[in-house]
């Protein structure tokens, strides 16, 4: 059991990552006077969504008041090749669960921890584009006025206050990280306790079959 | 002598100076009694909801006259809600727009207005269940079902071989059926025949309106009775449960100054109908197939369109072919209201032109019919031994009792119109208990669940028929007053006037909790079958087929697509089908066009409704949304140009810088 943590690990890895199949990895939340318990808008690795089916339409139509461009998942390419970066980071989680290697666990956690960050990154740069690319005839313009919403927290932008959280799968997918981080520290003890103990073992079954052989 | 003279006169200026000096001090009790004792008890906060807080219950009161239902939140008295029943209302486009207009249709055409008066909500097990609510048209014989997820009326069946449906709807213990009987004797069939031929010609008609799992009305039979005036009903409930108790007046059958000749007999009766037994004699096919002639309007929430469809026959059951159908309970002096107990046992009838209330019990009821014990028999139908069927009555509690309700500790409130109050006794032992004025002539009275198997209470509210100073005058016409009384102690205390819309006869509360779970924040967009939708502003466009014009028309915060419309014609009937494509919770757009001879559309989001305009002389008509939708509304609009009828100019319509030319 012991000996098999490591693989374990890496598999609930691979699982909190396929998560993002079935939740929303982030969510926007917008609270107005009109808005008294949020339009919340959830971010999921292949769609956009909300709470309710209509949450887009409902924020898209509160954005044109200021020129600002549709959200729509037929303009936003990630959606179409994020899920395939995702299937081929488990199918690699499985490939090291198999080989079950330190270095490869160790590995995965930064490979996803680096692609968590430029996922993050475009996240950001989607949010400046939203924020900052007006239509030139927007009906009310707000000189110096910012549409940006927050990478991580809140914010109050005119009379909304936004809010962006991870939601349920983005916790998983973090989580997975940190599960093959666990994986490597766990497999790299285990391969330290087993180069000691082997010694002794292997000397021990040796001198035992020296004894059967005579 | 003449000091004693001058010691009574000292006397009498000491008495009257200590009066005096006591009088202003008892004018301040007295007035904190009327008012401040009121701040004191804290009757303010007991019907205070605070901003954004929700009432405990619903009250729908009947908008009698006004044929609508006023919906109000108790125990604030705010009034949330009009729903249009039976009159059209141009502020919401009922009866106006082409979706609506059938829902007014009748055997007679269509009737734009009626006189509602008494809602009853749907019930299972004798509980209120936040269904449906029904509610009676009492000009143009009718029943109305509205759906309470949308508060909105969406099925009307108009009775036949009626005049006037006064003792309607008052349903089953599981909503099985909703009751119409009729409040004039009508001649059977209509002829044409001489008034006073009326105990020869007239009939009186009781109708049992089938109502499905999922609401949908049906007349399944009609009994035919003499030509009394059937003025109010209830069903039973418990053991009673298969019977309904109709109040009849005017059982002399007289058709001119009623208020004298109607009122001649010491006893009417209370119409006892085994229903249970005339669906078996149903079964048996012991019944005629008449012709009749009555409107069904069906709306349907997914095409957002009513239809009406004319019947032509009703199955009618004679009492004399079918014994043990109905009997009559002698009952004293022109009995208004028929009112059951929550256990079903006691059966009350209010003579109005009496002191006191009779109850007649069912137990005594159902034995005095398998003992056959008759007095005599009107046109078949047995008439049971007064003696016999009563319980007992409450004695001189005040004049004119007309409605009770229950609560649910055993307690009856009966109200009384001429000496205007409402009167609280006990169920069983008939004593009276309490007293409270109402301002002024109370006609009926409503406790939450009070005509149920389960009532709730906590709040009465007397519905007042006549409203005189209570409020700000407002010229010869006035509000008509709702009061609302805390009935949870043993005495009732009054809490608060609120003014009703129309006037209210019958009202029914409900817990909001049976309610508010159910009730739908917009119709989804997905889910519209209308047939002239537009789910999108690429379906908006205009159609023309020779003079008719239709055009797909979509609204969205801020803009109608199309808005400019060119290409209509002097003479055209031009059909705006306007699809909202909001999906989101209160935002409706309105519609409204210069000049049209019509009321303005106002279409809930994932709705399409129908405007019909015929222009008559040529020019460029603005329309606009009439609903302040956003902070572009004032924006939301746009132009029609019309040509005369013998121009060439194309079709063409366009939104923003696209313009489409056909």
């Amino acid at each position: 059991m012991k000996k098999n943590l490591p693989r374990i690990l890496m598999i609930i890895a691979v699982l909190g990552l396929g998560t993002l199949f079935l939740f929303p990895m982030w969510k926007i939340t917008l609270i107005a006077p009109q808005y008294p318990k949020g339009v919340t808008m959830h971010i999921h690795i292949n769609k956009l969504g909300g709470e309710t089916p209509a949450v887009i339409q409902n924020i898209n139509i509160l954005n044109h008041y200021v020129g600002m461009k549709y959200i729509e998942e037929d303009s936003i390419p990630e959606l179409k090749y994020f899920p395939y970066v995702v299937m081929a980071m488990m199918a690699m989680g499985l490939l090291m669960a198999a080989v079950d290697k330190p270095k490869l666990y160790l590995g995965w956690a930064i490979l996803l921890s680096l692609l968590a960050m430029a996922g993050l990154y475009d996240f950001y740069l989607w949010e400046y584009d939203y924020g900052h690319s007006l239509s030139p005839t927007a009906p009310i313009k707000i000189p110096g006025a910012s549409f940006q919403p927050p990478l991580f927290g809140s914010k109050q932008i005119i009379s909304f206050t936004a809010i962006s959280l991870p939601h349920i799968g983005g916790y998983f997918a973090g989580s997975s990280i940190l599960l093959a981080g666990l994986a490597w520290w766990q497999k790299s003890k285990l391969d330290k306790n087993e180069t000691t103990d082997s010694t002794s073992d292997n000397s021990h079954i040796s001198s035992e079959r020296l004894h059967t052989v005579a | 002598m003449k000091n004693h003279y001058l010691f009574q006169f000292i006397h009498f200026i000491m008495i009257a100076t200590f009066g005096l000096l006591f009088l202003p001090s008892c004018g301040n009790q007295a007035g904190q009694t009327n008012t401040g004792g009121a701040l004191g008890d804290d009757v303010a906060s007991q019907v205070y909801v605070a901003p954004g807080e929700y009432d405990e219950f619903y009250a729908f009161m009947s908008g009698g006259f006004s044929g609508q239902i006023g919906v109000h939140g108790l125990p604030s008295g705010r009034l949330l809600k009009v729903i249009p029943v039976f009159s059209t209302d141009g502020e919401k486009g009922y009866g106006f727009s082409e979706e609506t207009k059938p829902m007014l249709n009748t055997s007679h055409g269509f009737v734009p207005w009626d006189d509602a008066h008494h809602p009853e909500l749907s019930q299972t097990n004798g509980e209120t269940d936040g269904r449906w609510i029904f509610i009676n048209g009492n000009n143009t014989p009718r029943i109305a079902r509205i759906d309470l997820s949308v508060f909105e009326t969406v099925e009307i069946i108009e009775i036949p071989n009626s005049g006037g449906n006064h003792s309607s709807p008052f349903t089953t213990e599981n909503t099985e059926y909703v009751v119409a009987g009729t409040r004039f004797g009508v001649p059977y069939p209509q002829k044409d025949v001489a008034i006073n031929t009326y105990a020869e010609n007239f009939k009186g008609m009781l109708t049992y309106v089938k109502v499905e799992e999922d609401g949908a009305m049906d007349v399944a039979f009609q009994i035919l009775l003499p030509a009394f005036d059937y003025d109010l009903a209830h069903s039973g409930k418990g053991n009673s449960h298969g019977w309904t108790f109709f109040t009849t007046y005017n059982t002399e059958e007289k058709s001119t100054l009623l208020e004298v000749a109607a009122s001649q007999n010491d006893k009417d009766f209370i119409a006892a109908v085994n229903w249970k037994k005339a669906e078996e004699y149903i079964a048996q096919g012991k019944y005629q197939e008449v012709p009749a002639k009555y409107a069904h309007n069906v709306y349907d929430e997914k095409t957002h369109m009513a239809t009406s469809t004319m019947k032509d026959k009703v199955k009618v059951l004679i009492p004399s072919e079918c014994p043990g159908l109905v009997y009559f309970l002698p009952t004293p002096k022109s009995p208004h209201g028929v009112d059951v107990d929550p256990t079903g046992e006691y059966i009350v009838g209010n003579g109005k032109l009496s002191a006191d209330l009779t109850v007649h019990s069912f137990t005594k009821m159902k034995a005095a019919i398998d003992n056959q014990s008759f007095e005599t028999e009107i046109a078949g139908v047995p008439v049971l031994k007064f003696e016999e069927v009563v319980a007992g009555s409450v004695k001189d509690a005040g004049l004119g009792p007309l409605h009770t309700e229950f609560d649910d500790k055993g307690n009856a409130y009966t109200s009384f119109f001429i000496t205007s109050e409402v009167v609280k006794w006990k169920v069983g032992t008939w004593e009276v208990l309490d007293k409270a004025s109402t301002f002024y002539s109370v006609g009926h009275i409503m406790i939450p669940g009070g005509d149920s198997k389960k009532p709730q209470g906590k709040y009465l509210v007397a519905l007042n028929k006549i409203t005189k100073d209570r409020y700000l005058p407002t010229g010869p016409e006035l509000c008509h007053s709702a009061q609302l009384y805390d009935i949870s102690g043993d005495k009732m205390k009054l809490l608060l006037d609120f003014p009703t819309a129309g006037e209210p006869h019958y009202a029914q509360g409900i817990s909001a909790d049976r309610i508010v779970p159910n009730v739908k924040k917009f119709y989804p967009i997905e889910e519209n079958e209308h047939p002239y939708r537009a789910l999108g502003e690429k379906d908006a466009r205009v159609e023309r087929n020779g003079n008719e014009v239709h055009v797909y028309m979509t609204t969205i915060r801020s803009h109608f697509a199309p808005d400019n419309i060119e290409g209509i014609k002097v003479g055209d009937k031009v059909y705006f089908h306007v699809t909202n494509l909001e999906q989101d919770w209160d935002v409706p757009h309105g519609f409204a066009v210069m000049g049209a001879n019509n009321a303005e559309l106002l279409i809930m989001g994932g709705q399409t409704e129908t405007f019909l305009w015929e222009p008559k002389s040529v020019g460029v008509i603005p329309f606009y949304c009439t609903d302040f939708c956003s902070a572009l509304h004032q924006e939301m609009q746009g132009y029609i140009r019309v040509s005369p009828r013998s121009s060439n100019i194309a079709l063409k319509w366009g939104l923003g810088e696209e313009e489409v030319v056909q």
